[in-house]
């Protein structure tokens, strides 16, 4: 998130939702969303195909077709543009290349627009009129924006609609992406992506690779490397041969379940570190016991870039030990084996720490946005969230407020590209994918929760009635839910949930996991696949 | 700025703040039940009564603004009796059935009855007028008996989740709360955030996940492992074994409020299906070629067998899987090359394992194929 839950919260006169569903998979950020809007009367738009819980909630709720965002988009910003509602000061002073944007947007007009999204005219000029009277107005998306194979350049647009509205940079306003898990920020924050070391520096650039020579005493590799979208593939063709999985469950997560498990089973050697057999553990080689949260101490970055401890508060159950211990234990173990890569007298070379605030530290001298965030901090009662480059920054709540990473601001003209995959006579529907309020990801944690699995037990798919008349499906009958790449079945949710012509799964339980339909269709840059849309067939399961 | 006295002191408070409030803010602790400072005041239970120069009766702090000039006392004997007989007057309509309940510490319905020397066993009512534990929603215990009517559960449904779970039904002495048209909370569109357990002061709302659990030996603030929203909370420990979640004001992002997962979703620290032993495959420990796991697509092979008994797991000592685990991946960045070993490492862990994970796949393998679930 450029900003933070409080003062997006708190301070933005209108919130424009689109591909999250708040309320359900960041509940408590949905729930100041929610008392905003009923306690101070901010104006909430949501486009979604969904009618997802907030959209009780909204002023105005846009139902674009799956996978047409970019059409919305530029709708919306051609009104604004046509009524000259953009923010001429902060394009002229913060911004570039807005003409070559301008000439793609105006290739948007409303009429065209709800054609390509089935929004009516009048709910995108309510918008743009929403958009312009409530300033700031603070955008908030997931994987519903991210999850196509226009994934960056969903992004890419609504960055446009908020330089054009001149939102950015200010309390409660922003582009305000809700990171999905508790971690993921900071995954990516330490280099845990192919192409970064820890604050994306890159793996390409000649200074990085230096700087991280120099403190592990070890060559850099000169080439990016792999995303989990092409190690798996990488498998069958023999690029991969060993995996290394730290709490992770591909199985579940990744797209197209039944490649998976083929690509798993050819898989030369996997070490699975986890806290329970999974349905990836099946495959493993070793399994190496770690621990859960509430065994470790260390920190998680949060969706707003807060860091925050984490503290132990049982010790290790049974045999089980702390992840970074594991890690560190195999990595002196490999390099004694490799003595070509022994380090040399480099200072962070070696891999004896006593705690984890030890290794905290390290990432202080090697991670600038990092560099003043310690333990010691943390635990004194400080609120940080990066950039915090020295022990004396207090942290950054907002990014942005004066000039962007590279200065100005690039207008990009984003146009719309349909989906990978299309509906056709064999399979009519649309699917789209996500978790539920109860559930997390594949599961593996909530389906061992006995009150939540008393709840919301086993996969519902949710079908529309319109649907559900078509097919003749009676409330609680079993529906087949087929792709191209495999089929399942599940109890059947009729719903006004979902408009007609879709269906919506989750991946929460083995047995019915939406990813046996989905496929590996990649966003060329981001290489994230098109979980939204899948083209599929539904039928009635016939009791027999 | 306001200036008033209160117990003859000077005291400043800022425009709109209440008594209580003013109050609070220079110490003095005015006894409360249905007031809480995250929901909207509402002036039920009458236990913050005090005396306002002027006024004929005593009044409630908490709905009573500041104004200049006002001189309040908060303790006097009178007042004091006053309170006695308001802890009285509710615990003839409270029935303890004599469980253990699912709190952390005493209520603070219990607290100030004891403060104030009114005997809950002597004093409650004779006998109970609802079911124990009458909703089937497997996070809330319901017990109207214990019920005093401040509300605090249908205002943390409505202030701050946003839900309209709970209202009030029916008249005086019958006078409860009830989830939606009087139906159960599921139902009723319950969300099972708990909020309306954790601000409810009596334990007619109770955590039913941990009824009988005890009091803990200590809490432990820490950060929820589920979603990236970064709520704070303390788990509750006994015995090495967490036994309840509890908010806290302290927590930055999100003070007192959680939801389900958060609050309710943590029994899987303790499943039985916990790994607590390293495991390795048979094969790997008598120095055998790895079996086929399933049928490779185009070829049939004797030794393509899942029942393979060279695929079965065998417990190891820390050591055997970790030298067995290094010397396979040593062997394979010196037979094919370190880029044909990838790194999943992982959005649920830590900041500190995550780096190490990234120095490991880059210093020790020496490759930059590492990634985990962001995209997924």
């Amino acid at each position: 998130m450029s900003n933070s839950m409080d003062d997006v919260s708190q301070q933005a006169q209108a919130f424009f939702i689109i591909g999250s569903n708040t309320s359900e998979q960041h509940p408590v950020f949905g729930t100041m969303l929610r008392q905003a809007v009923r306690q101070r009367g901010a104006k909430l738009i949501v486009a979604d195909p969904r009618k997802i819980d907030i959209t009780e909630f909204a002023t105005l709720h846009l139902r674009q077709k799956p996978g047409t965002d970019i059409a919305l988009l530029n709708g919306i910003m051609y009104i604004i543009l046509k009524n000259g509602w953009e923010d001429k000061s902060f394009i002229e002073e913060r911004t570039e290349n807005f003409d070559e944007f301008k000439a793609t947007v105006m290739q948007y007009p409303p009429e065209l627009v709800a054609e390509i999204t089935r929004v009516p005219v009048e709910k995108i000029y309510e918008a743009a009129e929403i958009m312009a009277e409530s300033k700031p107005m603070a955008v908030m998306w997931a994987m519903g924006i991210t999850q196509h194979i226009v994934g960056v350049r969903n992004v890419m647009d609504l960055a446009n609609l908020q330089m054009l509205l001149g939102n950015m940079g200010k309390p409660g306003g922003g582009v305000n992406p809700l990171r999905g898990q508790n971690n993921v920020q900071g995954a990516c924050d330490m280099g845990g992506l192919p192409d970064v070391y820890p604050a994306y520096q890159s793996v390409t650039k000649e200074e990085a690779r230096e700087k991280f020579e120099k403190a592990w005493g070890a060559t850099s590799n000169t080439k990016v490397g792999l995303t989990v979208t092409e190690m798996m593939p990488g498998i069958l063709e023999g690029k991969t041969r060993a995996l290394y999985v730290l709490g992770e469950d591909p199985v579940m997560s990744d797209p197209n379940t039944k490649h998976i498990r083929h690509s798993f089973e050819q898989l030369g050697f996997l070490v699975l570190q986890e806290i329970f057999p999974s349905e990836t553990s099946a495959y493993a080689d070793v399994l190496l016991p770690g621990v859960s949260f509430a065994e470790k101490t260390g920190t998680f970055t949060n969706t707003e870039r807060r860091v925050q401890m984490v503290h132990k508060a049982i010790d290790p159950l049974g045999d089980a030990r702390d992840d970074w211990w594991i890690t560190a234990e195999l990595a002196k173990r490999i390099l004694l084996a490799t003595p070509e890569r022994i380090p040399s007298e480099a200072p962070f070379s070696g891999w004896e720490y006593a705690n984890t605030s030890e290794v905290m530290a390290e990432i202080n001298a090697l991670t600038p946005s990092y560099g003043g965030i310690s333990h010691a901090r943390l635990e004194a009662g400080e609120r940080l969230q990066w950039p915090c480059p020295t022990p004396d920054h207090p942290g950054t709540p907002i990014l942005h407020t004066k000039q962007f990473t590279r200065g100005k601001g690039k207008f990009m003209p984003i146009d719309h590209v349909s989906p990978a995959e299309k509906p056709d006579d064999d399979y009519p529907m649309i699917m789209s994918t996500g978790r539920v309020l109860y559930h997390w990801h594949g599961g593996q944690m909530t389906r061992r929760a006995e009150g939540i699995m008393k709840v919301y037990g086993e996969a519902l798919i949710e079908v529309s009635p319109y649907d559900a008349d078509k097919l003749g499906l009676a409330e609680k009958q079993f529906v087949r839910v087929t792709s191209r790449r495999g089929v399942i079945e599940a109890q059947a949710w009729v719903t006004d949930r979902v408009p007609p012509g879709m269906v919506y799964a989750n991946f929460h339980f083995p047995n019915a996991s939406a990813n046996e339909l989905t496929h590996a269709a990649l966003d060329p840059i981001a290489k994230i696949p098109e979980y939204k849309v899948t083209a599929v067939k539904v039928e009635v399961v016939k009791e027999l | 700025m306001i200036h008033l006295k209160i117990n003859g002191q000077d005291v400043q408070a800022e425009e709109g703040m209440t008594v209580l409030q003013a109050a609070q803010q220079v110490g003095v602790t005015i006894p409360t039940l249905c007031d809480h400072p995250d929901l909207e005041a509402y002036g039920g239970c009458r236990l913050c009564v005090v005396d306002v120069k002027g006024w004929r009766t005593p009044m409630a702090s908490c709905t009573m603004e500041v104004t200049n000039g006002m001189e309040v006392v908060t303790h006097s004997p009178e007042i004091e009796t006053t309170r006695k007989t308001i802890l009285e007057m509710l615990m003839s309509n409270y029935y303890d059935a004599g469980y253990e309940n699912g709190q952390k510490q005493e209520t603070q319905l219990m607290q100030w009855a004891r403060h104030y020397g009114v005997d809950a066993k002597t004093g409650m009512a004779p006998a109970p007028r609802y079911a124990v534990n009458s909703d089937p929603n497997p996070f809330v215990w319901v017990d109207m008996n214990k019920c005093i009517q401040c509300t605090r559960c249908v205002r943390a449904c409505t202030d701050i989740q946003g839900r309209f779970v709970w209202g009030m039904a029916e008249r005086g002495i019958n006078t409860h709360p009830v989830p939606g048209a009087d139906t159960d909370m599921l139902d009723a569109r319950c969300e099972s955030c708990g909020a309306c357990v954790a601000y409810c002061p009596t334990g007619a709302l109770d955590n039913k996940m941990s009824m009988g659990a005890g009091k803990p030996d200590k809490l432990v603030m820490t950060t929820c492992g589920y979603c990236g929203v970064g709520c704070q909370y303390e788990l509750n420990v006994k015995d090495n074994k967490v036994i309840r979640v509890t908010s806290t004001e302290k927590a930055p992002v999100n003070g007192n409020h959680l939801c389900v997962k958060g609050r309710y979703g943590y029994d899987f620290i303790h499943h039985p299906e916990r790994l607590l032993k390293p495991q390795v495959r048979r094969y790997l420990l008598e120095g055998k070629k790895k079996p086929f796991i399933s049928k490779p697509l185009a070829l049939s092979n004797a030794e393509g067998s899942a029942t393979s008994n060279q695929w079965d797991w065998v417990e190891t000592d820390w050591d055997t899987a970790l030298d067995i685990t290094s010397q396979k991946l040593a062997g394979i960045k010196k037979e094919f090359g370190a880029d044909t070993i990838g790194v999943l490492t992982s959005a649920k862990c830590t900041n500190e394992e995550n780096y190490l994970m990234n120095k490991f796949t880059r210093q020790v393998l020496g490759t930059n194929n590492i990634d985990h679930c962001a995209r997924l």
